[in-house]
């Protein structure tokens, strides 16, 4: 059932990352992390220019049934948040990889890239948390 | 695996989320619980409720005895078919359940309790049936219980169902039944709208609801069950109220009948004592002001009046906005702002009365 795209990375904590071409990376989070959540009902982002750092969390998102922590994948800056998130948290549930995005960083570590997981490795991580 | 009611399979091919609920394997949603939300509000939405535990006493002196148990009284049923929300109370004065119960007839009353609640209720059920004398208690694990809730729900049910339904369901004034056939339809419901419950024989039921939603009316998981319910500001036992609070307490002191005073109804010593004492804590709504989410024992705090907690905190469809059912203490004034700690940070919530959404409009102020 679950979407991964195999054209992003991803990391254990159910973020998904795309890089762009000016250097950043637009960040959001999985199919089956939104999945598991079910209806989002408030989404808190970081604002522009927040450093953050790698796996410590920098927003949240809430659902009906839960809370969650969203975790910044890289260390570096935030260049920009979804501002549509805040009026519609139902976006992330809708479209988590195109208009449900949460926000842009500009990445200050690259060799914490090669940490991230591929859609292969992420799918294998989520089956073996069903386990 | 847990216990699974008739109509299982049928969740299961219409893409249920299943979850527990009360060692039930029951639906949470078939999509989205919001949308599901709405669409009781806009339109209507069938619940498979069960789950519920249906019960028939009956006897010659079966009204002397729910005399004794609940805490409402049921000489209000003076008519057959109509029903009473009640509360069943412990020697001092806690919830054991909240249930409806429908006089049939003379020798015949049905109750309908909660699911969660069965094996102590029915305990204390019988025990206190076989201390009474000359009662039968059945448990209906025959039957099953389909919910059709919202403004369009009752045109749906008799389209479905049958035109021979509409003149005597159609009658019903709310909170009332009628034995139609093999159907048990009840006025009564947890969403706030117009709507039936049927009490139907369990090998009926994956035909009725598919007849149902052949007639338009999509199914509803507990998930919207809840919002719904919360909107309407219906309490919901284990999170409202248990066996550790009085009903006075819970927001349900308009379902104690302390009058006549010669009732001796189970747990009346203690209420007895608490409303000349006066109830240090009341159960109130509350609206969060801003984004946010509000939810179970989350602290409220009241300024100048003490502390209370969140006992059912969701997110509103309707209102799109956090709402909750608080205990707080009795100083607590509607308009009043208190303070709830959301994740660490504080944020203000509005002391508000409930229900927060009556046939699909806010009811509350601003």
């Amino acid at each position: 059932m679950s979407h991964v795209p195999k054209d992003l990375k991803y990391t254990k904590t159910h973020e998904w990352l795309k890089s762009n071409s000016d250097g950043t990376f637009t960040v959001g989070i999985t199919h089956h992390a939104q999945d598991l959540m079910g209806d989002m009902v408030f989404v808190e982002l970081p604002q522009k220019g927040t450093p953050v750092s790698a796996g410590k969390e920098c927003g949240v998102v809430e659902s009906v049934k839960a809370a969650s922590d969203v975790y910044a994948p890289l260390s570096g800056e935030i260049v920009e948040a979804n501002a549509v998130l805040s009026d519609a948290p139902e976006t992330v549930n809708k479209d988590c990889y195109g208009a449900g995005w949460m926000f842009r960083l500009k990445p200050g570590k690259p060799a914490e890239l090669d940490s991230l997981l591929d859609a292969k490795a992420y799918e294998a991580w989520v089956a073996s948390e069903k386990h | 695996m847990g216990l699974r009611t008739p109509l299982y399979d049928n969740h299961l091919k219409m893409g249920a989320k299943i979850v527990d609920f009360g060692g039930w394997d029951m639906p949470l949603h078939y999509g989205s619980q919001i949308e599901e939300h709405h669409q009781v509000r806009k339109d209507c939405g069938m619940f498979d409720v069960s789950h519920m535990n249906v019960v028939d006493v009956k006897g010659a002196n079966v009204r002397g005895f729910f005399r004794l148990l609940l805490a409402n009284n049921v000489d209000k049923l003076k008519t057959k078919g109509k029903a009473l929300y009640s509360c069943m109370l412990t020697a001092k004065g806690g919830v054991i359940d909240d249930l409806i119960v429908y006089y049939m007839d003379d020798q015949w009353f049905r109750v309908v309790m909660n699911a969660a609640t069965r094996e102590k209720d029915m305990v204390w059920v019988n025990a206190a049936a076989k201390e009474f004398g000359g009662l039968t208690v059945t448990p209906r694990n025959d039957m099953a219980m389909i919910a059709v809730q919202g403004p369009k729900a009752k045109e749906k049910v008799y389209q479905a169902l049958g035109e021979a339904l509409r003149a005597p369901a159609g009658a019903l004034k709310p909170f009332h039944a009628v034995t139609v056939g093999e159907l048990f339809i009840a006025t009564t419901g947890y969403t706030g709208e117009d709507g039936f419950e049927i009490i139907l024989p369990a090998k009926a039921a994956s035909f009725t609801w598919q007849m149902l939603r052949e007639a338009g009316v999509p199914p509803i998981g507990l998930g919207a069950r809840d919002t719904l319910r919360l909107e309407a500001g219906m309490n919901l036992y284990g999170a409202d109220m248990d066996e550790t609070t009085s009903p006075l307490e819970s927001g349900l002191a308009w379902t104690v009948a302390l009058e006549p005073t010669d009732r001796k109804f189970i747990g009346r010593e203690v209420l007895d004592k608490q409303k000349a004492q006066g109830v240090p804590q009341q159960l109130v709504g509350l609206v969060l002001e801003g984004k946010g989410m509000l939810r179970n024992h989350q602290k409220v705090v009241c300024n100048g009046t003490g502390e209370g907690e969140i006992t059912s905190g969701s997110f509103s469809p309707t209102l799109n906005q956090a709402i909750a059912l608080a205990r707080v203490p009795a100083a607590v004034k509607t308009g009043d702002r208190c303070i709830v700690d959301l994740r660490g940070k504080s944020a203000t919530v509005r002391v508000v009365t409930y229900p927060f959404v009556r046939h699909g409009k806010s009811c509350i102020s601003t």
